[in-house]
């Protein structure tokens, strides 16, 4: 125990980062992968074609691969992010976009076309039909998985470590290497730091899922 | 919502000009971006010939680097694929039992594994183990992981399926006599891995693309290969091939990839079309078990 609180600076500063990284990924990807999906359903061909494109792309590209191409890929065009973090972050919001997306979609066609049909019979419009009875139920089903991706989000944080960004996995390394001896403690301390991040998401979207569930 | 042309009417004229106009620039944009990549990469030199020849030229050595790294991905990734399929089973069926002692602890350990980041699991078993006398390579540490992480991603995903199964099915085979275990094995697994099938392909395209952790532990697989390929080229002519190298890396991932869910996606019609099994609910993995790593937490359905 003596030995976590010798490095609870370095402990700290990772959970920090690992936290940050999470939550600004979380909130890029939140943003592009809406735009994504607006896309999809879209009327206009290219645009659909080309989000189509990039979700197929990145569902099947390992974000290992994603992460390497914007550390060292993109360097010999001539383009580089100012510092590493900034570069987990690209590579976290590109890739978590595509399932942000996936998951979206999923939401919306989970949404029974009668509900439409039987708000367009009533003689609402477009807009009227989208935000009132369509999204409203839409947002309800996409709860528990858009929570799921961002817990899988949060631990695909790890990931950074073999990017030199000094977050959970590579406090663990650079722990291990150290300490030897103490590598249980060293484990057990990193896993409970996931597990405060990852547990109460879990909870809470529970929680959410409950209070907003609907019957069909 | 099968279609979105629920949502509105039929455009009339002066909506399909404004969809042709929208159609005109939405183009325009994505046209300007390829272009922009284009420029950017021919303005460094990248697209020069000469640069992507080495990429199919025995001679370089690098067809045959790429084809061994692939051999070596596909390895990690078939040996923990078989490995995470029965364990998983195993434990679908344990969590499902009707005894409590069995189902508590299997519980734990399939929620454990998918609460830890795949890449602490991998480097708990490279550091970890060896500490107690384990010796372990990277890639059994790599295969071990990603065993330990895909049983309990399967495991729910088998659970899933055999309680999709008809509720009739297990009552008429009681009903005929069979005991616990003859029900699961002969009358509810043979339905449920036939459901699953596609799910399964599809978790392997998942596996296939957390096996390119290998990179971080230091496992020759794609990545890994890639990057020493471009230290040697680099060390020899200078940097001149290591975007086409990357590049190509990439595109076999994706390329692999891209082949699985295809193949995924047609199994699944083919049981679709299948009377004996027809009637079940679209088999697609939830998008945050596509992102790798585990997953999330909160049960699906």
């Amino acid at each position: 125990m003596s030995f976590l609180a010798d490095n609870f600076d370095l402990l700290r500063d990772a959970f920090l980062t690992t936290l940050s990284l999470a939550v600004l990924s979380g909130i890029f990807a939140l943003v592009l992968g809406t735009l994504l999906t607006a896309m999809r359903v879209s009327p206009v061909k290219p645009l659909r074609a080309a989000a189509t494109f990039y979700v197929e792309v990145f569902r099947n590209t390992p974000l290992t691969v994603v992460f390497f191409f914007l550390a060292f890929g993109i360097v010999e065009i001539d383009l580089q992010f100012p510092s590493r973090f900034i570069t987990a972050v690209a590579a976290l919001s590109l890739y978590t976009a595509a399932f942000v997306s996936e998951a979206l979609r999923s939401g919306i066609n989970s949404v029974p076309p009668g509900q439409a049909e039987a708000a367009r019979a009533l003689g609402l419009d477009f807009r009227q039909t989208l935000t009132t009875i369509v999204l409203p139920q839409a947002f309800r089903t996409v709860v528990p998985p858009l929570g799921n991706v961002w817990i899988a989000l949060a631990k695909n944080t790890s990931i950074a470590a073999g990017f030199a960004v000094t977050e959970l996995a590579a406090a663990l390394v650079r722990l291990s290497n150290q300490n030897a001896d103490q590598l249980l403690t060293v484990f057990l301390a990193i896993v409970a730091a996931y597990l405060v991040i990852t547990l109460p998401s879990a909870w809470l979207i529970g929680v959410i899922e409950r209070r907003t569930a609907i019957i069909r | 919502m099968s279609s979105p042309t629920v949502l509105f009417d039929i455009p009339g004229p002066r909506a399909r000009r404004r969809h042709r106009i929208g159609t005109f620039v939405g183009g325009l944009v994505v046209l300007a971006l390829i272009g922009l990549a284009l420029w950017r990469l021919g303005s460094n030199g990248q697209l020069d010939p000469a640069r992507w020849a080495v990429l199919f030229d025995p001679n370089s050595g690098v067809p045959q680097a790429f084809g061994n790294a692939l051999v070596n991905t596909l390895q990690v990734a078939a040996v923990a694929m078989v490995a995470a399929t029965l364990l998983g089973a195993l434990l679908a069926v344990g969590r499902l039992s009707d005894h409590r002692w069995m189902r508590t602890p299997v519980t734990l350990v399939i929620e454990f594994f998918r609460a830890v980041p795949l890449l602490i699991l991998i480097l708990f078993c490279l550091l970890y183990l060896p500490t107690i006398g384990l010796e372990i390579d990277p890639f059994g540490a790599l295969a071990l992981g990603l065993t330990l992480y895909n049983m309990a991603v399967l495991a729910e995903i088998f659970r899933a399926g055999i309680l999709s199964v008809d509720r009739g099915q297990r009552e008429a085979a009681s009903a005929l006599g069979m005991r616990k275990y003859q029900v699961m094995t002969l009358v509810l697994l043979p339905q449920a891995v036939r459901r699953m099938l596609p799910v399964l392909i599809a978790q392997l395209v998942v596996l296939l693309k957390d096996s390119s952790l290998g990179f971080i532990v230091g496992y020759f697989e794609l990545l890994r290969q890639a990057r020493s390929l471009v230290e040697f080229f680099n060390f020899k002519f200078g940097d001149i091939y290591t975007f086409q190298l990357y590049v190509a890396a990439a595109l076999i991932y994706i390329g692999i990839n891209l082949v699985l869910s295809w193949l995924a996606r047609a199994i699944e019609r083919r049981t679709r079309r299948n009377k004996k099994a027809a009637a079940t609910p679209p088999a697609e993995l939830p998008a945050d078990v596509q992102m790798g790593g585990g997953g999330g937490l909160v049960p699906h359905v």
